[in-house]
């Protein structure tokens, strides 16, 4: 242990009021943080700066997000982590584990007698008041017995440490605990930014933790077919919605919004492009009261109706169970040591903060005695009252207060103030150093068939600098990585053993992850194709422009052209149209719809593939915001965009969502090459060699064609090289090759029907030819007429095949649901 | 035992303007049976014939079908028949019983076991999706409100309160508007004025069910030519009332919509806290485009059966 005296000036003073996680109370550093702190002071302010740079960027990268609803500025705000992560050791974290367990368990129990026989209820040990007056206590779900009787799958306690060094409940988070998918990102980014420290002080792992989730939910299965599980969300609008999507991704589930879902009898289905897959278990992120418009909520389009019928009929397991949700609230803090003993014959292990539900006349009389002394919260989510500290109102308002206390007593309760313990964070700036922050920690259980776990780490949040005593994500805090330490007298640890063990034995019993993909899901991805596509089109159609504009030859008729697609606006100026987003059909709109597709899809895209999406977007906004030179924005853009078709090609699994986001790729390639071709060749003039440059520049082919021909541009080979050349990526027949395979495949796959659209009009080209294109007169005329007519021909039947595609494989997806009532 | 028999009719139709692909429906049309009312006879007929129906009891214990329909249909018909008979309510002296203000306080946690008829009661004191609990509502009931009177009679007096303020409007409001607004606007239809004194009741603390049924009404003109059946066909309505927890005497209903205490006219079908946990039919469809309602409803008095 060394003093604080001997160490470099980036420490700061203790703290005589809280408790330091770092600092003993004589100023030394504990035993446990000093690898930490021995790593950082080596590096110097320069690796410092580094580590928090990178630690912003990869948030940045990796797209991890926050909603914000409050936020004006936009849905999603980086998410904030402090590159120090909150060091715990082994002997604590023992304590605190069996305590989280333990919770676990007895507010599994508690939801089970409130569902069930409301025992404890008849019994005068928990407040009838607290259960009923709750809006997540769901009436329609009483006499519900989950499987297993696991009414909890996955629990979350969020603790906080006193001045005298012990962990606190502050409240726990039973209905869809949001959160450990930031933890693991957490920890994925921190052990990048601090190499080898993860190792060096024998953290422990978290990987494989969640997987032991799906173990388990996939252990009530009733059938024989491989257990198909979901991770339910309300969507991109959600808070929370990057968990979503790297929950799902993490597990290897699919990510599914309401109307993926569909009950029929008393099974839960999804909806995928080979038909309706039953659904056996369903991971929820979606509220208790919004999960089923039919018997709850009937205002909330977001859920599955007839879901509860389901869960009456025992045939799919809910994590959560729905109404999970009603312990939810500072009142029950209070009774859990009576129910702990009621229900377990355990004395709790794990302490609440001190709280008085002033349902009871004791307890209101108490608070309204120490009222400066309390913090007064709502005791039910639906109420629209904001906590407050006592101390911090004028007489008025305490009069105020306690009239309202006095009318509506069961409504409120008063809670005693924690002093949280602080830790060091980093802060970036001219200078590095320490600087301490409050915290909190979100401490996460999942229930296994040998009982509750509890995941070696958390989610640390700190508050804003300069606030103390409150912590939220909504109110500009951060967040820490939680290490833990392994335990040295434990050996072997616990969390890596079950992590290898069960995957051994998934790959023993022949799991498999599931390739059943919701068509949405799917069509998002069909999506995803055509806008990456259409993107690169018209970025090389507005290139190709641009780069002729001192052409009168032909700058006309190309700028023409990119009105005719929407690129350009007729009467502005080329860079204003590129970068103005609300060009309905401009690249700026397309850019927009092409990240909107790739939200929807993110369950299915690599890490990589999402950042280069996100990069685009950022850099096109950048360039925008400083009018850059449009030339150059297109030319980065290209790069960019050509990457996405890398993506495509190389870093997804090939699997039936793979090949409807290539022929969404492919169909759009051809409509839009196939009819500005043949737009071209209608018009009356034959085409001069400055517009062949052009198009030979639009289709990508330049190069190609001068290395093949060295001669200047002429029709004929360009249409060739265009249009037939089938070795050609950039050439219709190409493309139209593949589309055929792609459908036989779907065909076999899916059952799809084999779609023969585009047969007649390849034969009619190929008929058409490019002979006599380049003839004078009537003759040549007639030849270019009759391709273009054969072009044009091609273009529709691509539409045609998008929408039988649409018809067929995405018509399961449901518009127009309504509820009705009489 | 001497009692009034009804044959009641309830015949619910909607017709879609487009094909509905899929639906699934719950019906709240099932006749409850109580101390004073006996479901002689009950049959639902649904047109189409649903692909799959089922029946259960819901935490109240109302009885609930269950219906779904997997092929595209254009309209569907729901029809509910049943035959009830009503004993009449006891001699009943409204002022007995125990003072609202204990009960009041006895309904709030103490600690104490309790028995199972005031576990019933706690059901029904706490907000519920339409019956919020406002200082408003409080306000409203302060006058009826006199020191040491019975429950029954503050209920009584709430009833004549809500039945003289409020102005009773066909198609004033419809399921959705807040009670907050039919108080502010003082009109509505039965439903809310159930709402309305449901809420000044819990918002004093005390227990009260919102109950859905029928109610046969008297038509002079059919009277007077006193021809059996000649009663309007469809003139009927559904309605709904408030039962209220009265110790000793347990749970006494009171029509506000009527300013009546409910004796031998209404037929009750299911209670729960509010209209949203008995709905007589509420359903989710796919499909189907604009749709017309239509509800028939018909009461009539039938011959006593033979005892």
């Amino acid at each position: 242990m060394r003093s604080i005296a001997d160490t470099q000036p980036m420490l700061y003073a203790g703290s005589q009021q809280r408790y330091d996680e770092l600092l003993e109370r004589d100023g030394t550093i504990r035993a446990h943080w000093d690898p930490l702190i021995k790593h950082l002071s080596k590096g110097g302010a320069e690796t410092a700066r580094r580590t928090v740079e990178m630690t912003r960027r990869l948030i940045i990268e990796n797209g991890v997000t926050y909603n914000v609803y409050a936020d004006p500025q936009g849905r999603d705000r980086p998410w904030q982590l402090d590159p120090l992560p909150l060091m715990i050791e082994a002997r604590e974290w023992r304590a605190l584990e069996s305590g989280v367990r333990q919770r676990a368990q007895l507010l599994n129990a508690l939801l089970a007698d409130l569902y069930g026989s409301q025992s404890l209820i008849a019994r005068g040990v928990v407040p009838a008041e607290l259960a009923f007056g709750h809006p997540n206590y769901l009436w329609a779900a009483h006499g519900t017995r989950p499987l297993g009787g696991t009414w909890l799958h996955l629990y979350a306690a969020d603790i906080a440490r006193a001045p005298d060094g012990r962990w606190w409940v502050l409240s726990d988070r039973t209905q869809t605990p949001s959160g450990p998918g930031y933890a693991l990102e957490n920890r994925a980014i921190i052990s990048r930014v601090l190499p080898g420290l993860v190792n060096e002080t024998a953290t422990r792992a978290l990987t494989g933790f969640f997987h032991r989730l799906r173990e388990s939910l996939a252990c009530f299965v009733d059938d024989n077919n491989p257990p198909l599980m979901v991770v339910l969300t309300p969507g991109p609008f959600n808070e929370t919605y990057f968990e979503h999507a790297y929950l799902a991704r993490h597990l290897g589930l699919p990510l599914v919004q309401g109307q993926d879902l569909t009950v029929r009898g008393d099974t839960v289905y999804m909806k995928t492009l080979s038909g309706l897959k039953r659904v056996h278990a369903i991971l929820r992120r979606l509220d208790d009261d919004f999960c089923d418009p039919l018997e709850l909520r009937a205002d909330s389009a977001l859920g599955v109706p007839g879901l509860l019928g389901v869960v009456r009929a025992g045939r799919v397991t809910l994590a959560n169970a729905l109404g999970s949700g009603v312990l939810e609230s500072a009142g029950w803090l209070g009774f859990l040591p009576g129910a702990a003993e009621a229900l377990l014959g355990e004395s709790l292990q794990l302490p609440s903060v001190a709280t008085w539900w002033c349902g009871e006349k004791p307890a209101l009389d108490y608070v309204i005695e120490n009222l400066d002394r309390l913090v007064i919260k709502q005791t039910f989510p639906n109420q629209r009252f904001d906590a407050c500290f006592g101390r911090d109102l004028d007489e008025a308002e305490q009069r105020h207060l306690i009239a309202r206390l006095r009318s509506r007593p069961y409504a409120y309760v008063g809670q005693e103030r924690i002093s949280l313990s602080q830790a060091p964070s980093w802060r970036a700036g001219a200078n590095v150093r320490l600087t301490p922050r409050t915290l909190t920690m979100r401490v996460y259980a999942i229930a296994t068939q040998d009982g509750y776990e509890v995941m070696p780490g958390g989610l640390a949040r700190i508050a804003a600098e300069g606030v103390v005593d409150i912590v939220s994500s909504q109110r500009g805090g951060g967040s820490k990585d939680v290490w833990v330490l392994s335990d040295p007298e434990a050996g072997a640890e616990p969390a890596q053993i079950h992590g290898t063990a069960a995957n051994d034995a998934l790959v023993g019993s022949g799991y498999r992850r599931h390739d059943e993909l919701p068509s949405q899901l799917v069509e998002n991805l069909y999506w995803l194709g055509r806008y990456s596509e259409r993107c690169e089109d018209k970025a090389r159609l507005l290139r190709a422009t641009l780069a002729v504009r001192t052409n009168a030859d032909i700058w006309k008729a190309a700028r023409a052209e990119c009105v005719r697609q929407g690129v350009l606006d007729a009467d502005d100026e080329p860079n204003e149209s590129l970068y103005d987003d609300e060009q309905p059909f401009g690249l700026a709109g397309d850019l927009g719809r092409l990240g909107w597709c790739a939200t929807q899809s993110r369950s299915l895209l690599s890490a990589e593939h999402w950042r280069s999406i996100i990069v685009i977007q950022r850099h096109f906004q950048e360039a925008g915001a400083s009018m850059a030179d449009p030339l150059e924005t297109l030319d980065r853009l290209l790069v960019s965009l050509t990457s996405l078709s890398g993506f495509a090609l190389d870093d997804m699994t090939q699997d039936d969502g793979w090949r409807m986001l290539m022929l969404g790729r492919r169909l759009e390639r051809i409509q839009f090459l196939a009819s500005l071709l043949s737009a071209r060749l209608e018009s009356s003039e034959p085409m001069r060699q400055a517009e062949l440059e052009w198009l030979l520049d639009i289709g990508g082919v330049s190069i190609t064609y001068r290395t093949r021909y060295v001669s200047a541009p002429q029709l004929a080979p360009a249409l060739q090289l265009l249009i037939f050349e089938d070795a050609s990526p950039r050439a219709l027949a190409y493309q139209w090759r593949k589309v055929g395979r792609t459908l036989s495949s779907l065909a076999v796959s899916i059952g799809a029907i084999s779609d023969h659209e585009l047969e007649a009009p390849v034969a009619q080209l190929s008929a058409a030819g490019t002979e006599g294109v380049e003839e004078e007169g009537e003759v040549g005329a007639e030849r270019r007429e009759w391709l273009a007519a054969a072009l044009s021909e091609l273009a529709a039947a691509a539409g045609r095949v998008s929408d039988r595609i649409a018809l067929r494989h995405f018509s399961l997806v449901d518009r127009g649901v309504r509820i009705l009532a009489s | 035992m001497s009692g009034v028999c009804y044959l009641v009719r309830h015949d619910t139709q909607y017709e879609y303007a487009g094909e509905v692909a899929h639906s699934h429906q719950q019906l709240h049309l099932t006749p409850r049976e109580t101390e004073r009312q006996q479901c002689l006879a009950h049959r639902i007929e649904i047109n189409p014939e649903p692909s799959r129906r089922t029946e259960h009891l819901d935490a109240f214990g109302n009885i609930v079908t269950r219906i779904e329909f997997d092929k595209p249909h254009g309209r569907l018909d729901v029809v509910s028949d049943m035959r009830v008979q009503l004993a009449p309510l006891p001699e009943l002296d409204l002022e007995e019983g125990e003072p609202w203000e204990s009960v009041r306080d006895q309904l709030c946690y103490n600690a104490q076991s309790r028995t199972v008829h005031w576990l019933e009661a706690m059901r029904f004191r706490g907000e519920s999706p339409y019956v919020r609990i406002k200082r408003q509502f409080r306000e409203f009931a302060a006058d009826c409100l006199s020191p040491g009177a019975s429950v029954a009679s503050v209920a009584n007096a709430v009833m004549a309160k809500v039945n003289a303020e409020f102005r009773y409007e066909q198609g004033a409001t419809e399921i959705a508007t807040p009670l907050m607004d039919v108080l502010a606007n003082r009109c509505g239809v039965c439903q809310d004025f159930a709402h309305m004194m449901i809420a000044s009741l819990r918002s004093v603390g005390l227990a009260a069910r919102y109950v859905s049924g029928y109610l046969h009404t008297h038509r002079p003109q059919a009277a007077a030519t006193s021809e059996p059946g000649a009663e309007v066909l469809g003139a009927d309505a559904s309605h709904a009332w408030v039962a209220v927890f009265a110790p000793p005497l347990g749970w006494i209903s009171f029509d506000p919509t009527n300013n009546l205490l409910v004796d031998q006219e209404h037929v009750a079908l299911a209670w729960g806290r509010d209209f949203g946990d008995v709905s007589p039919l509420r359903g989710v469809i796919l499909g189907g485009g604009s749709h017309q309602l239509t509800v028939k409803v018909t009461v009539e008095k039938s011959a006593e059966p033979a005892t």
